[in-house]
């Protein structure tokens, strides 16, 4: 074995972040102590991000296959859900949270990057982003430009590769001020039988290595670890990662056309921890081994180290093997694109990973240990009950104090920018290339994609309220499934899958723990419920602000990102008030509940308050309603309830035709908690007056209540005979808060 | 007639262009890939399209390296044949930095990218882009560009003017022509434009995303059908 | 006094630099094939106002700092002359 120093000792081991065990376990594996390469190895896969050592445990209690499921979660780079008439739909959501905070143009722009590659290295064709991103304080400065960086990101990676930027979510809480959340989601189709794996068959079969050169990207972590480095070395690493989506296009057309020659055996993208991610990963889904030669991979930089090779998260990035004596049609196809594609070594059939360095072998490791659902460690955090959490208060009518002046209520809470039109954003990302976006000029609560070749279209949106989870994990978690749900009924679509992003605290915090545990339960129930297994996603931790005498984590935000089935185009559903005279019905139950509201937040700057009541039945049944009135087209346009309120419900119904309401409460409910109460399993639909028995019955049968709201009128907001004015005033501050933030 | 799409590496609007030729108006489409140097299977009566994207990444300037491309050579001469030539956003950008229409294509003056639904007002309908138009109709569709800012110097804008080669001007949903409408900044409201022979087009807005009851815009349809001259019962 | 500054700003060496990279690879495209490793930068020019250079080169420094390079992605340099 070639090693220029001595062998490393825990101290180095703990520098790379393994534990005491770990390292020993290290050495059981192996039978000898690893020299600094292969500690390198084990100290990125046995990492939080690789190996989820620290919330597998829990994951496994999500559903995960059944439904409409072809392939279940973690078995491949993403999920993939039968869509039919021959077709299958990959998806996955991802964070890129702490990239972002550090550079957020880059940031934000790998990780697009990143989860579109997840999705063509399957086979299938992206053809739809979302993205969920939480802030800080808009009005700080340091938020603009985090906001800007983000966004110009997003935008600039997503449109120079096509895929259009369909649909997303946007919150700005005190929480996120140091630590924003970016998570990337990706959609793409494929037809069914067609789809790669990311599989090592067949020893003897070459390795290619396609794409971009690998240069010293992301390896800080173990470069300071390791006492090789030299000064040299260290002055040439790089800060950040810089996404090239131009590259990134030819990557995606050479591999989909890659694939249609039939020699290739199996791909996967370099992501995080780079070959070593990838050669193990596809070894020991295969029972294979691989043999690498490490002086093949062409590299940006010139004096780099086996383990920076190794370790480098440089992107755009493929690993291929193909099938021996096809090498030809692989080359030809890249060759075409004007893309590397290098040969670096085989597979084998010893079930280990061995690397060469100038005909040495730096590193023999096998494969298994080093894989999630292998060897690598599962543990079991101990959790307690945070303290916040018995505190919190059920805000009650007596508590809260009423507006005197309504009209200056509702246009202080329509100002807050959770509510604003996030135009200033959306309008910079390009969502009409590939011709399939239903929603291009009709708003909606899901982005709506007809699927070419087929009548269906399919429904998305990401979601997730991270006051509500912090108020209460469990029920939050349940709410934020229930209401991607809801999103995907309201827009004429049926809940077919999700995709989840986990993002917390620190781990190791026992509090944190407890929010996580008690999230994933209430997410498996709501799944279960909705009967929406979960594809796949991503797990961040360590979200959090660090004050001089304290860390907090940020709120717990488990992003929801949902597929639906539109099973006829046709069935596509607005928000958008359709006419005047049109009855304005809610279904659902109306009462008393102003917790965890936008309204109580930024109104009453209270943060203490507990969940909004939520009954995942009730949400069911309600669902079940919109789901029968919209096959018996009964339906002009559906709309949510959510933050804002029955107030910004409306509102937003009627910004697109520019019309108005005449509403009446005639129930009783104080004013403020039936205009800005954030109540749950509360679905406002508008329908012909010829409609409405038709639309009773149905939630008669269901054990629904459906509440007569009034009507659509020309231009005017009327709710219980006060006057909100013009729809235009109204329309005109939606638009303008966030923009004259940020312009 | 039929319909020629080049593929430049980093277009992204071949597959829009091919589906809505072939499969909404049933046109003979075929992509032509950037490494080619000859158009062999084309006469004067078919037309190149230029498609939107981000060829060679738009990097140094959008257009600049596509220019150069090798199948460029034989899509000049094409246009200078007469054959029909029709340049949609980042085709728009190639045909101005290959010299076949006049005029630059700058960043946006807001110096982002804009995506969104605008109205363009037709300026003339005595040429066969828009010749099933009526002038100063109003059609909507999306742009999707971060340098659609039309530039010339006024000589070149008077010659624009006084050979009818102005096609659309970005307006509001009453046909003015102000300056809140001029989303990007350009010249005069200008949003797409033809040679003086009228046999090349170039526009920054998507007709080809405004073309399909399904996305719930149709007034592309005009401009395609134009251009193919189909008649108009024939609508889809 | 016035100076007139130059300002010389490149993306990092060691970072990839995708514009630079397609550059030199469709250089050939033009029959040019003696060019290679092209990096592109910005080139600012900006006029200060100040007591001597040393102030005027404070300043500069600031505004390069502050808000016309990102000093994780760009390295700068930059001259000043006096304005006559």
């Amino acid at each position: 074995m070639k090693d220029k120093v001595s062998l490393p000792d825990f101290s180095v081991a703990q520098k790379l972040g393994l534990t005491e065990d770990e390292f020993q376990k290290i050495i059981e594996i192996l039978g000898r102590v690893p020299n600094f390469t292969e500690l390198s190895i084990f100290s990125v896969m046995w990492s939080e991000h690789c190996s989820y050592k620290n919330s597998i445990k829990y994951l496994k209690t999500l559903p995960r296959d059944g439904g409409k499921l072809l392939v279940g979660a973690g078995e491949e780079n993403a999920g993939l859900v039968d869509i039919g008439d021959g077709w299958a739909c990959a998806f996955k959501i991802e964070s890129h949270n702490h990239p972002s905070a550090i550079e957020p143009y880059q940031g934000a722009a790998t990780g697009v990057g990143g989860i579109h590659r997840d999705i063509f290295t399957m086979g299938a064709r992206p053809i739809a982003a979302l993205n969920s991103l939480r802030f800080g304080d808009i009005d700080r400065p340091h938020t603009k430009h985090l906001i800007k960086g983000v966004v110009k990101g997003i935008g600039d990676y997503g449109n120079c590769l096509g895929v259009p930027t369909v649909g997303g979510e946007v919150y700005f809480r005190d929480c996120y001020n140091q630590n924003i959340l970016v998570n990337a989601m990706s959609v793409g189709v494929v037809k069914v039988g067609e789809t790669m794996s990311a599989v090592a068959d067949g020893p003897g079969n070459p390795v290619f290595i396609v794409g971009s050169a690998t240069g010293k990207d992301g390896i800080h972590g173990a470069t300071f670890a390791s006492a090789d480095l030299t000064e040299d070395s260290a002055k040439d690493l790089p800060a950040v990662q810089v996404g090239d989506p131009f590259q990134e296009k030819l990557l995606l057309e050479a591999s989909l056309e890659a694939y249609t020659t039939g020699a290739v055996i199996g791909m996967q993208d370099m992501g995080a921890a780079g070959i070593t991610c990838s050669t193990s990963e596809m070894s020991a889904k295969s029972g294979t081994g691989m043999r690498i030669d490490l002086d093949k991979v062409p590299t940006r930089q010139s004096n780099m180290l086996p383990f920076e090779i190794l370790l480098s998260e440089s992107q755009e990035r493929m690993l291929i093997v193909c099938k021996k004596g096809e090498e030809d049609k692989l080359l030809k196809v890249f060759d075409k694109w004007d893309l590397e594609c290098e040969l670096i070594g085989e597979v084998t059939d010893t079930g280990r990973l061995e690397f060469i360095s100038e005909g040495e072998v730096v590193a023999d490791v096998p494969a298994e240990p080093l894989v999630l659902g292998g060897g690598a460690p599962v543990y079991d955090r101990p959790y307690e009950e945070a303290k916040y959490y018995s505190q919190l208060i059920d805000y009650t009518e007596s508590q809260i104090t009423e507006p005197e002046d309504y009209i200056a209520a509702a246009e202080k809470l329509m100002s807050s920018p959770n509510l604003a039109s996030k135009k200033w954003i959306y309008e910079q990302y390009d969502h009409t290339v590939r011709v399939n976006t239903m929603k291009t000029n009709r708003h909606a609560d899901s982005a709506t994609i007809r699927v070419k070749g087929t009548d269906k279209a399919l429904a998305m949106n990401v979601d997730c309220n991270s006051t509500f989870v912090y108020a209460d994990p469990y029920v939050g978690s349940m709410i934020a499934v229930a209401e991607s749900a809801r999103n995907i009924v309201c827009t004429g679509g049926k809940p077919v899958a999700i995709t989840n992003c986990l993002n917390f605290g620190n781990p190791y915090n026992k509090e944190v723990y407890w929010q996580f545990v008690n999230a994933i339960k209430g997410m498996g129930e709501a799944c279960r419920k909705f009967n929406t297994p979960v594809t796949g996603g991503n797990v961040s931790f360590y979200n959090q602000t660090v004050l001089p005498d304290s860390v907090e984590p940020i709120y717990p935000t488990p992003t929801i990102g949902m597929l639906g089935i539109l099973d006829d185009v046709n069935d596509f559903l607005t928000l958008s008030f359709q006419k005047p005279g049109d009855i304005i019905v809610l279904i659902g139950e109306n009462k008393f509940d102003l917790n965890s509201s936008e309204y109580l937040q930024w109104n009453h700057k209270i943060s203490n308050s507990k969940a909004p009541s939520f009954s995942l039945d009730q949400e069911y049944r309600v669902q079940q309603c919109i789901i029968k009135a919209n096959e018996d087209k009964l339906l002009e346009s559906a709309h949510d309830i959510s933050e804002g309120g029955l107030l910004n419900n409306l509102l937003e119904s009627c910004h697109e035709n520019e019309l108005g309401v005449d509403i009446h409460r005639n129930q009783d409910i104080r004013l403020d908690s039936f205009l800005f109460g954030e109540a749950q399993s509360r679905i406002v639909v508008s329908i012909d007056k010829n409609n409405l028995q038709a639309l009773k019955n149905i939630c008669q049968s269901n054990s629904v209540e459906l509440v007569e709201l009034g009507k659509v009128t020309d231009t005017n907001i009327q709710i219980d005979n006060i006057d909100f004015g013009n729809v235009g005033k109204w329309k005109t501050l939606y638009n303008e808060v966030i923009e004259q933030k940020l312009d | 007639m039929k319909f020629g799409v080049i593929v430049f590496p980093g277009s992204n609007c071949d597959d829009d262009m091919v589906h809505i030729i072939g499969q909404v108006f049933n046109q003979k489409v075929e992509k032509i890939w950037h490494k080619e140097t000859e158009l062999p299977n084309f006469t004067t009566e078919d037309c190149i399209i230029v498609p939107g994207g981000f060829s060679y990444g738009d990097y140094l300037r959008s257009g600049a390296i596509a220019r150069f491309s090798p199948i460029m050579n034989a899509v000049i001469e094409h246009g200078n044949n007469g054959g029909l030539i029709f340049g949609i956003c980042n085709g728009f950008q190639i045909l101005c930095e290959a010299g076949l229409l006049p005029g630059a294509l700058l960043k946006n003056n807001q110096q982002k990218y804009i995506s969104k639904n605008i109205v363009l007002r037709v300026e003339t309908n005595k040429r066969r882009l828009t010749q099933y138009c009526q002038t100063n109709d109003l059609l909507t569709m999306p742009v999707a560009h971060g340098d659609g800012r039309y530039y010339c110097d006024a000589e070149t804008l008077q010659s624009l003017k006084d050979n009818d080669q102005i096609l659309f001007r970005y307006s509001n949903s009453q046909g003015e022509t102000t300056e809140t409408e001029n989303i990007n900044g350009s010249i005069e409201n200008i949003a797409g434009i033809c040679n003086k022979a009228g046999n090349i087009f170039g526009m920054m807005p998507h007709p080809e995303r405004a073309s399909e009851q399904t996305v719930g815009l149709t007034d592309g349809q005009q401009l395609f059908m134009s251009l193919m001259e189909l008649k108009l019962e024939t609508a889809v | 006094m016035k100076f007139i500054a130059e300002i010389q700003i490149m993306p990092h060496a060691e970072l990839l630099d995708p514009q630079g990279k397609t550059v030199t690879k469709n250089l050939p495209n033009i029959g040019i094939h003696a060019i290679d490793k092209v990096r592109i930068g910005k080139h600012v020019e900006l006029e200060v106002e100040a007591a001597d250079e040393a102030e005027a080169s404070e300043i500069v420094d600031q505004a390069c700092q502050k808000l016309l390079v990102n000093t994780i992605m760009e390295k700068y340099e930059f001259t000043l002359a006096v304005l006559a």
